[in-house]
């Protein structure tokens, strides 16, 4: 196991270089430099040069990953081109959104998906087995901001029970903020509990299938020892690996549905800082992003081995999902 | 027939597939019709009739510009089909080789070389490849396409090594390895139509995949760009007509919605034919 968790931590760290490698790489193909592209093609020679010294753009482009990188490690992550403020700063405002918004709709995706998928599972072929096959092949389907824009319409408009939008901050105190964040969350949890109950249920009839269950049910258990004791526990495994990836797509749809309820997280800030061309903060939030999504698999790797403690070879290691 | 072939004649009384197949059926249809033909001009401006709900004249109402809803649904089902036949076959084209090449040298140089590259590819949904060719080459349908074409790469590429493993150990593909058949025979006549079937459920679902990611994207801002015509293009100009046009933003999320789950409900059939044990890779 100890071996397995250094050789893992190692490819992580690898895997992180490589993701940063390809964010620097990425922007610097682009035809012309931030200096260029914040003044425009009008601007003339003397200011450009200036603000290229000034950006550090003068410098070969291996002293310029050297120096983006040896920032990132010690928390200077630069500052934006176009509001001049400290991109940290940025970044843990906005962070204070984000964050608790995945959350929130992984609570929400959990507590509701896992009851159903093995409610669904215990009465296989049932009406009820069905209703939650129908509801999670809808929940698939629909995408988040089509199902964010329906709730604005049902809960906003027509029932006035919550804002359409927007958000008040957490100086408005606990209560308002996450009035704000409830309809977001509910957008965002929905393809996610989909997806969980599908594979709570599955892997629950998969254990249920099992020798051991059979033999729990022989030696007299009574069926709620049966469920909740021996097929819950075995069922988590598979579940939990989900759960832990499904956790980084949550925050990648948190992207999406912060842009439907003009929401200030980390998603309407990779937005708007493409659109104004500030170029250094998508750097910074694109690796931020991906680099979470990368941990979020170690760390998923490496619970599936402790969990399940049988000999792994590297190989077999990124198999997990 | 062979074995793929048979189960998936005996799939057609499957209900997911039944259904599935005859919603998919309908988008591909509407698409293919979009070519040629829609009820009006998809840049059919008509100043007067803005913003029109549901009449004889057009059925699903008149957008902010007055086009006719229907025939941009039309229109915004050929992108949606094209971006994901694109995508997916981009995955399926250069996935499934690298895969199957994994496999078979597996724990060899290209084995954990494809490893490594699909675990950094996994990183980068396609929302964050988008944005970063944005940043590049400006928003545009290509980078939609591209953007989701690596991600299923990857996607194929770990399908179809996990798929060819199974069938490589299998004793009529060690047989025909004894008896001095190449590997390039071996990959190709033995162990490729054995996982053909895999492969089409995982690009059934990708293709649903697809169409929710394109309009994602073009919802915000960095797909398919206007006068091309976007289910997720709309539902972002609905918004701004919501609190007094609602309709508006019905229709091109119900399209989105039916067009995925067609699909999904295609694939789960597909696969309960093809085999009920499989799992394929449902990621975002």
């Amino acid at each position: 196991m100890l071996a397995y968790a250094a050789h893992r931590l190692l490819q992580f760290v690898g895997t992180l270089v490589a993701a940063s490698l390809i964010v620097f790489l990425a922007l610097e193909v682009l035809p012309g430099d931030a200096a260029q592209i914040l003044l425009g093609t009008e601007a003339n020679a003397e200011t450009l040069k200036a603000l290229r010294e000034q950006l550090g753009l003068d410098r070969p482009a291996v002293a310029r990953y050297g120096g983006w990188i040896g920032g990132l490690l010690t928390g200077d992550l630069g500052t934006s081109h176009i509001y001049g403020v400290p991109i940290a700063d940025m970044l843990a405002e906005r962070i204070a959104l984000s964050a608790p918004l995945a959350l929130l709709a992984f609570a929400l995706s959990t507590v509701l998906a896992l009851p159903l998928g093995v409610f669904a599972a215990t009465r296989r072929g049932s009406a009820g087995d069905w209703a939650v096959i129908g509801f999670a092949q809808i929940g698939l389907a629909v995408p988040n901001f089509w199902f964010g824009i329906l709730l604005i319409l049902v809960f906003a408009v027509q029932w006035g029970l919550f804002s359409s939008g927007g958000f008040p901050g957490w100086e408005a105190g606990i209560g308002p903020a996450i009035k704000a964040l409830i309809l977001p969350a509910v957008a965002l949890a929905l393809s996610e509990a989909a997806i969980l109950a599908r594979v709570a249920r599955s892997a629950m009839l998969e254990t249920l299938g099992e020798d051991y269950i059979r033999t729990a049910r022989a030696k007299g258990l009574s069926e709620r020892r049966v469920l909740f004791g021996h097929a819950l526990r075995n069922a988590m495994i598979p579940v939990a690996t989900i759960m832990g990836l499904q956790f980084a797509f949550l925050v990648m749809g948190a992207v999406i549905v912060e842009n439907v309820f003009y929401l200030p997280g980390l998603g309407r800030l990779l937005l708007q800082s493409i659109f104004q061309r500030d170029l250094v903060v998508v750097r910074d939030l694109v690796l931020l992003l991906s680099g979470f999504v990368i941990l979020v698999n170690l760390l998923v790797d490496l619970a599936y081995a402790a969990i399940d403690p049988r000999p792994r070879t590297a190989a077999a290691g990124g198999d997990a999902r | 027939m062979s074995p793929t072939a048979e189960r998936l004649w005996a799939s057609r009384r499957h209900p997911s597939f039944v259904i599935g197949g005859a919603i998919a059926g309908m988008v591909l249809t509407a698409a293919a019709l979009a070519v040629f033909w829609t009820p009006y001009p998809i840049d059919g401006v008509d100043a007067l009739n803005r913003l029109k709900g549901p009449s004889l004249a057009h059925p699903l109402g008149n957008d902010h510009f007055g086009r006719d809803v229907l025939s941009l649904l039309m229109g915004g089902a050929l992108t949606s089909v094209t971006v994901g036949v694109t995508a997916v076959g981009l995955g399926l084209g250069i996935g499934a080789p690298l895969g199957l090449a994994a496999a078979l040298n597996r724990g060899g140089l290209i084995d954990s070389a494809i490893a490594r590259v699909s675990d950094l590819i996994f990183a980068f949904p396609a929302v964050l490849s988008a944005v970063l060719i944005t940043a590049v080459y400006g928003p545009g349908a290509v980078n939609a396409v591209v953007a989701i074409g690596i991600f299923n790469i990857a996607i194929f590429a770990r399908v179809a090594r996990g798929a060819a493993i199974g069938v490589a150990a299998r004793p009529f593909v060690t047989a025909a390895a004894a008896i001095g058949r190449s590997r390039l025979g071996v990959a190709l006549v033995h162990v490729a139509p054995n996982i053909a079937g895999v492969l089409i459920v995982q690009a059934t679902i990708q293709f649903a995949v697809a169409i929710l990611a394109e309009a994602g994207l073009s919802y915000l801002g960095l797909g398919v760009q206007p006068p091309e015509p976007s289910w997720g293009k709309m539902l972002a100009d609905a918004q701004t007509f919501m609190f007094t046009h609602p309709l508006q933003a019905v229709f091109p999320g119900a399209a989105i919605m039916l067009a995925v789950l067609g699909l999904n409900l295609l694939g789960d059939g597909l696969r309960d034919a093809l085999d009920p044990r499989l799992k394929p890779l449902r990621l975002g």
